[in-house]
């Protein structure tokens, strides 16, 4: 689906500082139907992966190729087949509502002026267990969770194949975690869709992905099938990762000994 | 004797209650987290003890610190205890730092303002000290720099810093991680459980698997009330409340139902 | 509703509406009825004080003050219709294009509003009446033309705020075009930022016209206009006050007006600050 060849992109240094390299070299295949994680920390580089991935900013160097066709050098008003296949969900769900747009405008937004734009927003709007009237209300008042919900509306719109996840959790409550990843799982099996999965928490992607790649200062550390990555890592940068982050099991476990 | 007490605590906005009939007490040297999801009041009963509530918010009942009744409290007063017998540590390092001020004289600040070193000078040396105490490298260096030219975890660091200067009677921390990286995190909860042995501290979080590291008791809170409250290994092994078993299944990434999917917590 | 709510629902908005209704309601009156014809010269009236015929008095004419006051609003919307219509039409476009098109054109948009903006207005509105000859009109469109580079860098730094938001790059994936992404996300979120900018510089244009006027380069008369009645009352002003304070206090209530107007319309179009109302 998805084949990536040492992608490399270099932002220019502003007013006499270095360039940054935010990738360095990158290479990897997501294949139809996978769930696929990326985790790194701040720095990363996963966050400029994320805008390569759906052609909205250029690679300095290397090629990504969807479904065949290299994306990476075609000019916008050529990749109207990407915007309708792949889509984002983003991390703050505040800031990637337009506060000014109703709910209804938001989630057409990806659609054609063709018809029928009234019985797909009451598909979508059931399919992310939203209300029908949250249609005419603006994104301030729903909360954290809702607005997420919101948001993973708007990117099935176009009925995708591809639907790539930017930290979709983690500005939300425990509890509500765990209902988005739920409504991401679900969503992901009803529409047979393939997931890239971004995340700084490597349990969250090894709950949902089948495969991860680690990713740190623009370089992928390690990539594998998520359980093995989890249970022997065997790049030091991951087992520092998985040491540094707390777990409830590892806590209660504490507790049983002591 | 407990360094804080808070006896019957309720917050309201108009006719809004945001937190209801709140009690607890935390020792010297004891570390008590306080969960809850967003909306719950535990921000709201960290600045009713910092005496920061916002003006149309009103407290009544009892918050006492070191015996000195902090409900109804001049602001004047207020301000004499804050950052000397009580300080505070938030999520969001670069909003409460001055940005165009070093961030060495921001600690000596708060030492030369409460009066705990003789002079600005000495106030400086400390300031480094301190700086170095929360393992900043080259703490010299550091304390001449600005809050931008800092990373997250550095500039949590220094928030640290400022905090323990007068070596507290109580810390609060809202968050102090939440915004950072996994690895910095660890570090950052180190250096916390490391410079709070003789303080109070309340830690307030919604990453159980946090407090399960750091406190050794914790209260639940849920819709302005606490529900549940004991020592961490038995609420979280045994909880009795049905949202702390709902909170507690909903951040199990392990425990799944017969679809793969994770419990949640069901609001009525 | 909290307590916090209702602190915030200031009065601004309302008292701004009822000073601009005021300048208004005097303007559309003028067309039907004045109590006195403002331009009629009568040397038996000259300089009376405050009576039931000539409620604020007459001035050294024998022309009737409220008459003057009346049709005179007529003239100060008409500056401020002028000049900010011509600041906002050329100044946000502009703007927008700075911000959204490729940098060079941005920089170019931006250095050329510097040297505009450096030129004084008064003075560039002293040029054109010396070149077209002096009107109101001439003047608002000199003002109109200096105030162009307060819109487009107020329009160029909101847009480029919008277009950092994931929103954007949300419609970005969504496949939405640069035109539709300014047209739906940008203009929508930095109209509100113009009306701010707009009744302020209606209350300037205001200010500059009765300055102009002042100093004869503005409304010719014998069209009244509040700027000259000012400066007619100059001589007088030890001995009539009146004539220099009627004027003044409808300049002020206009542009008082204006600018409450617009700071209440910038929290009342906000939908995020009106769903807490």
């Amino acid at each position: 689906m998805i084949e990536v060849r040492d992608l490399r992109r270099t932002y220019r240094g502003r007013l006499g500082r270095k360039p940054v390299e935010a990738l360095r070299g990158v290479s990897f295949d997501v294949r139809t139907g996978q769930r696929f994680g990326i985790v790194g920390e701040s720095g990363s580089g996963k966050s400029t992966m994320v805008r390569l991935l759906a052609a909205l900013d250029r690679p300095t160097s290397g090629t990504i190729s969807f479904r065949g066709i290299r994306i990476d050098e075609l000019p916008e008003r050529r990749l109207k087949f990407l915007r309708d296949e792949l889509q984002i969900v983003f991390q703050d769900p505040m800031g990637s509502l337009d506060p000014r747009m109703r709910v209804r405008d938001i989630i057409c937004e990806p659609l054609k002026r063709s018809g029928n734009r009234e019985e797909r927003l009451h598909e979508l709007l059931d399919a992310v267990g939203l209300p029908q009237d949250a249609a005419s209300r603006y994104p301030h008042q729903f909360s954290g969770g809702q607005r997420q919900r919101i948001s993973i509306a708007r990117a099935l719109a176009p009925h995708p194949k591809v639907l790539i996840a930017d930290e979709p959790v983690s500005a939300l409550d425990v509890s509500v975690r765990a209902q988005i990843l739920n409504l991401l799982a679900e969503l992901v099996e009803r529409y047979d869709l393939t997931l890239v999965f971004v995340s700084h928490d490597l349990s969250v992607v090894r709950h949902v992905c089948d495969t991860v790649a680690v990713m740190r200062r623009g370089e992928i550390v390690e990539l594998g099938d998520v359980e093995q990555v989890y249970q022997e890592p065997s790049h030091l940068y991951t087992r520092e990762l998985i040491a540094a982050a707390p777990t409830l099991r590892a806590a209660l476990a504490r507790f049983q000994e002591g | 004797m407990s360094v804080l007490t808070v006896h019957g605590l309720n917050v309201s906005a108009g006719d809004a209650e945001l937190v209801r009939d709140v009690s607890f007490t935390i020792g010297k040297g004891e570390r008590v987290g306080l969960i809850g999801e967003s909306g719950s009041g535990k921000s709201v009963t960290a600045s009713a003890v910092m005496g920061l509530l916002s003006e149309e918010l009103t407290a009544s009942g009892s918050i006492t610190l070191n015996g000195k009744q902090i409900v109804g409290m001049p602001e004047r007063q207020l301000s004499r205890l804050r950052g000397r017998d009580m300080s505070m540590v938030f999520q969001e390092p670069m909003t409460a730092l001055n940005p165009a001020m070093q961030v060495g004289k921001q600690v000596a600040e708060v030492m030369s303002l409460h009066r705990t070193q003789p002079d600005r000078r000495s106030a400086r040396a400390a300031a480094v000290d301190l700086l170095g105490r929360v393992r900043l490298p080259d703490p010299q260096r550091a304390a001449k720099s600005y809050p931008h030219q800092l990373s997250g975890g550095q500039r949590q660091r220094v928030m640290l810093a400022i905090a323990l200067a007068n070596n507290p009677s109580l810390l609060i921390c809202d968050e102090p991680t939440t915004a950072l990286d996994v690895t910095v995190q660890a570090q950052i909860l180190d250096l916390i459980l490391a410079n709070t042995n003789d303080s109070a501290l309340l830690f307030i979080t919604h990453d159980l698997a946090v407090v399960a590291t750091v406190c050794e008791r914790v209260l639940v809170m849920y819709n302005g009330r606490i529900v549940e409250s004991g020592l961490v290994r038995d609420v979280f092994t045994a909880p009795e409340h049905r949202y702390t078993r709902q909170l507690l299944a909903s951040s199990d990434l392990e425990a799944t139902d017969e679809n793969g999917r994770l419990r949640t917590v069901s609001h009525d | 509703m909290t307590t916090a709510a209702m602190k915030r629902r200031t009065p601004t908005l309302t008292v701004g509406a009822i000073l601009v209704g005021l300048v208004v309601l005097l303007a559309v009156m003028s067309f039907l009825w004045t109590p006195h014809d403002p331009t009629r010269v009568d040397a038996a009236v000259r300089l009376l004080g405050p009576t039931g015929d000539y409620l604020f008095g007459t001035d050294k004419f024998g022309r009737d003050l409220v008459s003057q006051i009346m049709v005179g609003a007529r003239t100060t919307l008409y500056v401020g219709v002028v000049a900010v219509g011509v600041a906002a039409v050329i100044g946000t476009p502009l703007g927008i294009l700075a911000a959204m098109g490729p940098r060079w054109l941005g920089e170019f948009v931006m250095r050329v509003n510097d040297l505009v903006l450096a030129f004084p207005a008064l003075l560039l509105a002293i040029m054109f009446g010396a070149v077209f000859g002096a009107s109101t009109l001439t003047a608002m469109i000199a003002i109109g033309i200096a105030t162009v580079p307060s819109f487009a860098r107020i329009a160029r730094s909101g847009t480029l705020q919008v277009m950092s938001t994931e929103y954007v790059l949300a419609a970005r994936a969504a496949g939405r075009s640069r035109f539709a992404i300014a047209h739906r996300h940008v203009l929508p979120n930095v109209a509100g930022l113009l009306i701010v900018q707009s009744s302020v510089s209606f209350a300037i244009a205001v200010l500059a016209e009765a300055a102009l006027s002042f100093l004869g380069f503005g409304t010719r008369p014998p069209t009244p206009s509040w700027g000259r009645m000012l400066q007619e009352s100059q001589e007088l002003l030890a001995v009539q006050p009146r004539l220099a304070i009627v004027p003044g206090i409808a300049i002020a209530i206009a542009v008082l007006g204006f600018n409450l107007l617009g700071d209440g319309l910038r929290d009342r179009l906000d939908p995020r600050l009106a769903g807490r109302r």
